[in-house]
């Protein structure tokens, strides 16, 4: 059986690393094809430095164009030949993400070709952009984790960004507005919770239905009072923070240690509840109810108040994510100014496979998607610009559909508990 | 511990689940609990470990009145339980499965898996129930998952032991080494209350067994002086034959047969194994087996649910590859399905509906594309009638029956026609002693009537009552079939994955 069993699953290895060979081939084609031709200047210059200084300056990159993305396409097309013949077998993914990511590094030299690309810029536009991301799909985590399915980030998003926006415009300070924005999250978790774990009701539907009252009452309380009380409207931002001396260090400074609070508590949240999850107490209780709420109920364990907790803690994290747009991004709150990242929160949430740093790496991924969509407007790509605010959603597609296969959620994940 | 339940009354909805129970458990006692399903076994256990309220009546222990409103209680005051349906969670390790509730930490709630790691080992040790605190659950075969559920009760320092049908999912020779482990655990002192419907186990195990009938203890006795038939008489409530009355058959030429059948599952794992066998008009071939080793899709491939990989199944001579579903019906098969509840019936149809269903669009039940219940209730009454099937009336929905009745429907609606072929998947699963008796004789009746009957059963004991042949599954390959008669054990072995010439030589011995 055992025999019979690697055989097969070998086939699958094997139709799988021919789909990934067709996909490295297709970057192939367009490398070879268009980057070549197309360049539109015969150097791309890649600034290596931040405006605000550093301990020493390196001196930019500067790359010739086509022999450049040359070079790429033919390690391109080595790993595609590759895959179409022997295959990687078990590092067949990474194989796949090495191919993307040198079609991403030859496409930036075709569009920095003539002209010059801040890589600094580029990078930590890719950490601020992932963040609310990175918040969301952790928020995602704690409820999937507990058994709870929570499509309704984007409601609490919303619904916190306002929250932040008014309470700090009205306190005249953005920790207020942090509270308040915490308060929204955790109100529509509250509702989440209230209707899929105490009346049972399809999670699916109450998340639906969340996202829609949240933006239908934040886009009327807009209209009617905002409008008319710009003074309610005016939140102050959150300050960007130096770590001394870290922040110093040429790139990885400006990237990691120049953040605002937001950012820095980014990187706490991902790695506090990593560890919660999968080393504590806590987490395993958290995951038995997801997992096997009967058996965590026959030792003792309360399921429906572990799953509450779980819910209203998703909450508070995800209200954290939506203040960044009123508190960080913005400084105003405008009619669903969260543009769908609560959704593509749930897919980093999905490619990271419920687990906090898989999460966080997605988040990051879609947050490049979206820095490098404003680098490329700076630098006049001839791209529609409506069509480069698609690439984080287009980078999600692929993701989602081409990476993730077969998923293992945990086993009780929307089911309700009833006892007995 | 000594363990008292007076005048425990639990009511559900229209059913009085437990009636005024009593029951004794001594400290040191191997406690049996017999009785039909529904006889109200599980509810009186669920309300000793608190998963349920009683109504009435109250719980001592060591003559001391107490409140077990939650299984923290149950725990708490020493009582375990191991239930029918593992309460482990799969991607759990087992150190992790049996901590979980009562973890030790150490800074910041970290948990300490090396404390329980070295815990669950040297209590596995000490116990006699080996295992490697470190494995996945989801890893381990089903006697090492029990052994685990077990442990969890041992960890929390259970004096009273409950277990809930534990060899339902058991090879025989795993149940002895189960029967072991709970003798070594009720020499310290400890007792165990044992679950079963299975008379014989309670023979093997029990020191007393108390009879469960309709919620009511009706008696309890000490099995090793009370027979099997006195035990199922006292179980059912009226005289219950437990030997099938089976003349022997005279076979004629097959009616089934499979030829290197080999069926993959959606994964494209290969579940049945280049699989052979005949079964000849007028005899009665059982496959026996632990499930899950490939009997369901066999019979799925038989009849037509589920494609064949390669092989063939020719039923009447005829080709089952490239027929529809209703054409396999039609030309001859019977089927009693292992699921009666997704399978078998719609629970929500009246019985008078259920027992056409399949033959609804033919004469006379259909005429002009319309139904005629005038005659679908005839037919319905003439059927209930001759099989005895007890309901209020046809028109009551089939899932407000008892498993036995629901289970007569079935083979009503499948014994009526003459058919070359019947398929019966466990034919008596959840259904009490004396509708067996009666499912049994039916099954042979149809044997003599020249059907060929495949009887697929995990219980060793309806195995060896029908078999004309016996046969056995393993991982999804097909040992024999034999001749009967074949011992118990020779088989019990086989169903362990025994070398089949090795188990026959052993089963000779004893």
């Amino acid at each position: 059986m055992s025999a019979v069993a690697t055989t097969t699953s070998a086939a699958a290895k094997t139709r799988r690393s021919r789909r990934f060979g067709a996909f490295s081939l297709l970057l192939v084609a367009v490398m070879g094809g268009a980057f070549t031709t197309t360049a539109r200047g015969d150097t791309a210059t890649f600034v290596l430095n931040d405006a605000r200084g550093q301990l020493f300056d390196l001196p930019a990159l500067v790359l010739p164009v086509v022999p450049t993305v040359i070079v790429l396409t033919i390690a391109v097309a080595a790993i595609a030949a590759r895959q179409l013949t022997t295959g990687f077998g078990d590092r067949a993914v990474v194989m796949v993400g090495v191919a993307s990511g040198l079609f991403v590094l030859a496409f930036l030299t075709w569009a920095a070709a003539g002209d010059a690309l801040s890589v600094i810029g580029l990078l930590r536009g890719t950490v601020r952009a992932s963040t609310p991301i990175a918040f969301g799909a952790l928020c995602g985590v704690l409820c999937e984790r507990a058994g709870v399915i929570n499509i309704a980030i984007e409601g609490q998003f919303l619904a916190a960004a306002f929250a932040a926006a008014v309470f700090a415009s009205m306190a005249g300070s953005p920790w207020v507005g942090l509270l308040g924005g915490i308060g929204a999250g955790a109100l529509v978790a509250w509702m989440l919770a209230g209707l899929s774990i105490k009346f049972k009701a399809d999670q699916i539907v109450v998340g639906v239905v969340l996202i829609v009252f949240a933006t239908g009452v934040t886009s009327f309380l807009t209209t009617q009072i905002l409008s008319g009380n710009p003074q309610l409207n005016t939140p102050s931002r959150f300050p960007t923070l130096e770590i001394p001396l870290l922040a110093e260090i040429p790139i990885v400074g400006p990237i990691l240690f120049r953040q605002t609070i937001l950012g820095f508590g980014m990187f706490v949240a991902v790695a506090w509840l990593h560890y919660a999850l999968f080393e504590t107490k806590w987490g395993l209780r958290l995951r038995s109810v997801g997992e096997h709420p009967k058996a965590a109920d026959t030792v003792g364990i309360r399921v429906l108040a572990t799953r509450y907790r779980a819910v209203l803690l998703g909450g508070v994290v995800a209200g954290i994510g939506g203040s960044w747009w009123t508190l960080d991004a913005v400084g105003q709150f405008s009619r669903e100014m969260t543009g769908g990242r609560g959704f593509i929160a749930l897919a980093a949430m999905l490619v990271g496979r419920y687990s906090p740093v898989g999460a966080f790496g997605a988040a990051l991924l879609f947050g490049f998607a979206d820095a490098l969509a404003t680098s490329l407007q700076l630098l006049g790509v001839p791209i529609p610009s409506t069509l480069l605010l698609t690439a984080p959603f287009v980078v999600t597609i692929i993701v989602v559909a081409g990476l993730v296969g077969r998923l293992r959620p945990p086993a009780a994940n929307g089911q309700p508990y009833v006892k007995g | 511990m000594r363990l008292e339940l007076r005048g425990i009354t639990k009511r559900f909805p229209g059913v009085i689940a437990n009636d005024a129970v009593d029951l004794v458990i001594e400290p040191g006692e191997v406690h049996g609990l017999l009785g039909e399903n529904g006889a109200g076994k599980s509810t009186l256990m669920n309300i000793l470990y608190g998963l349920y309220a009683a109504d009435e009546g109250e719980i001592l222990i060591d003559g001391q009145p107490v409140e077990l409103r939650e299984p923290d209680d149950a725990i708490a005051a020493g009582i375990g339980m191991v239930h029918q349906h593992f309460m482990l969670v799969p991607v759990f390790t087992v150190a992790e499965n049996i901590v979980l509730g009562v973890e030790h930490t150490r800074r910041f709630g970290k948990l300490d898996r090396r404390r329980a790691s070295r815990e669950v080992g040297e209590l596995a040790e000490r116990s006699g129930l080996p295992v490697d605190p470190d494995a996945l659950v989801e890893d381990l075969p089903v006697g090492i998952q029990q052994r685990v559920e077990i442990l969890k009760a041992l960890y929390r320092n259970a004096q009273t032991l409950i277990l809930d049908e534990p060899t339902a999912v058991l090879t025989p020779q795993e149940a002895d080494d189960l029967f072991e482990a709970i003798r070594a655990f009720t020499g310290e002192g400890r007792s165990v209350v044992f679950i079963s419907h299975k008379l014989g186990e309670h023979r093997a195990i029990a020191d007393r067994v108390s009879v469960l009938r309709r919620g009511r203890i009706v008696g309890t006795a000490d099995p090793r002086e009370t027979s099997e038939q006195e035990l199922a008489n006292l179980m059912v409530g009226r005289p219950v034959s437990l030997v099938v009355d089976k003349p022997p058959g005279s076979p004629a030429d097959p009616a089934i047969e499979v030829r290197g059948l080999t069926v993959e599952n959606a994964a494209g794992t290969v579940v049945v194994d280049e699989v052979s066998f005949d079964v000849r008009r007028g005899e009665i071939l059982a496959i026996a087996g632990v499930e899950g080793n490939g009997q369901s899709p066999l019979v799925r491939a038989l009849t037509g649910l589920q494609p064949i990989a390669s092989g063939e199944v020719l039923i009447a001579g005829e080709p089952v590859a490239g027929r529809s579903r209703k054409q396999i019906l039609r030309g001859g098969v019977g089927q009693v399905p292992e699921d009666r509840g997704r399978d078998g019936l719609v629970g929500e149809f009246s019985v008078a509906q259920n027992l056409i269903l399949g033959r609804w669009d033919d004469e006379p039940f259909t005429k002009r594309q319309t139904l005629q219940f005038d005659v679908i209730g005839a037919h319905a009454r003439q059927l209930v009638e001759a099989y005895d099937i007890r309901t209020p009336s046809v028109d009551t929905p089939a899932a407000s029956l008892s498993g036995g009745n629901q289970q007569k429907v079935v083979v009503a609606r499948e014994f009526d026609l003459p058919i070359d072929a019947l398929v019966a998947s466990q034919p008596t699963r959840g259904v009490d002693v004396g509708s067996i008796e009666y499912i049994h004789e039916r099954i042979v009746e149809k044997r003599d009537e020249g059907t060929a009957v495949l009887i697929i059963s995990s219980e060793l004991d309806e195995v060896l009552a029908l078999a004309d042949r016996v046969a056995v599954m393993f991982h999804g390959r097909l040992v024999g079939p034999f001749e009967m008669p074949v011992a118990k054990e020779a088989i019990g072995s086989m169903m362990a994955g025994t070398d089949p010439e090795l188990a026959m030589a052993r089963g000779g011995e004893r």
